[in-house]
């Protein structure tokens, strides 16, 4: 699934990943492929990417919101 | 005709000011591309931002109850002036002074008479006109065009939006110059709170989205953050602007030195003729005086 994370100054991080882990206002969640549509709001935490080849990557955000649909992911961030 | 040596300074300073605003194009060229850069790499951010937003209120009918969109009678109001830190733009501040004047005269006359209007200065050119017209000037940020990052301005936005909520003021508005290409900008003003109900047609869901924690907490959420990008799109458009804005004036000054420097070498070569046909002249008729 395609991901992309954008800050208001500019994009921080684009490309295929196989599980991304979200600090989500209700909690922490994963999205994972297929997963059904969804729109949330994130609190202040740290957002987890694996990608194809089981690389983790982090990103400190301080709040945001993503958009999951049809396996495109695009979290709007801002940064920590 | 001036003398030769009078000529010769004023074409070395001609010169020398001609190297000067042709370097400031330069520098504002460059800054410009810096500057247009930092406006595309926003724009993806704002684009997603509204999408979500227009789609989430299009099924919420709640718009009204929003805090940050409730309509009341404008009796205070209060006016965002983005103009630059320095001079030497042609008309870029100007025209933000002249836009303000006449949403003085006229849009907000009323609620001016009385006293009402207040101002937020971005901008040392700002500043300057306010302090100068003795205007109610609640607070500067000159340090916004120098370094313009998204948490800075989101903190001005925050403290304006909350002077909103508790009834501080009633309207607030923007007058910036919006950036249309290098040599154009538009001069602007534009109503930042309470937010404008922009219905979009044909905007529609086509998924059936789980929303968390609901929609109406999103659409709480979202809505402040666009106020902030729209603050931050303002500004980020302003400081393309002003060095649009130089760019251009610097262009015609470089010019214009170049104009006048032709003249001048033109002045330069026909006394320097004079004066050797005079010797000339001088010499012949000494010695035909010799002669005779």
């Amino acid at each position: 699934m395609y991901l992309e994370i954008i800050t208001p100054e500019k994009k921080v991080f684009e490309g295929e990943v196989r599980i991304i882990q979200l600090p989500g206002s209700l909690g922490s969640f994963e999205i994972m492929n297929n997963h059904a549509p969804i729109i949330s709001t994130l609190m202040e935490g740290t957002i987890k990417i694996v990608d194809n080849s089981n690389a983790e990557t982090f990103f400190e955000i301080s709040g945001g919101v993503v958009e999951s649909t049809d396996n495109k992911i695009i979290v709007l961030v801002e940064a920590g | 005709m001036a003398n030769l040596k009078e000529i010769r300074t004023r074409i070395s300073s001609v010169k020398s000011t001609r190297q000067i605003t042709s370097a400031m194009k330069m520098v504002a060229a460059a800054k410009l591309r810096k500057s247009q850069d930092s406006i595309v790499q926003m724009r993806p951010y704002a684009t997603k931002l509204q999408e979500i937003l227009s789609n989430l209120s299009e099924s919420l009918d709640s718009k009204e109850d929003n805090k940050y969109a409730q309509q009341r009678p404008a009796d205070k109001v209060l006016l965002i002036l983005i103009t630059s830190n320095k001079g030497l733009c042609g008309g870029f501040n100007s025209n933000i002074l002249k836009k303000t004047d006449s949403l003085l005269k006229d849009k907000y006359k009323d609620q001016f008479k009385k006293g009402n209007v207040s101002f937020i200065a971005i901008g040392k050119k700002a500043v300057e006109y306010l302090k100068r017209t003795q205007k109610n000037m609640i607070s500067s940020h000159n340090e916004l065009l120098e370094e313009s990052s998204f948490n800075n301005v989101a903190q001005l936005a925050d403290s304006i939006m909350k002077r909103f909520v508790n009834k501080t003021f009633d309207k607030v508005e923007i007058v910036y110059n919006e950036f249309k290409n290098a040599a154009n900008q538009n001069t602007c003003s534009e109503q930042f709170l309470p937010i404008e109900v922009k219905s979009e047609e044909g905007s529609k869901i086509n998924h059936d989205y789980i929303f968390e924690p609901s929609k109406e907490y999103i659409v709480n959420e979202l809505i402040p953050k666009s106020l902030k990008v729209q603050i931050f799109k303002a500004i980020l458009d302003s400081i393309a602007s002003e060095h649009g804005a130089r760019m251009t004036a610097m262009h015609q000054a470089t010019d214009n030195a170049t104009e006048l420097l032709k003249d001048l070498q033109l002045d330069y070569n026909k006394a320097r003729q004079a004066a050797i046909t005079n010797e000339i002249l001088e010499i012949v008729s000494g010695a035909e005086a010799l002669k005779g």
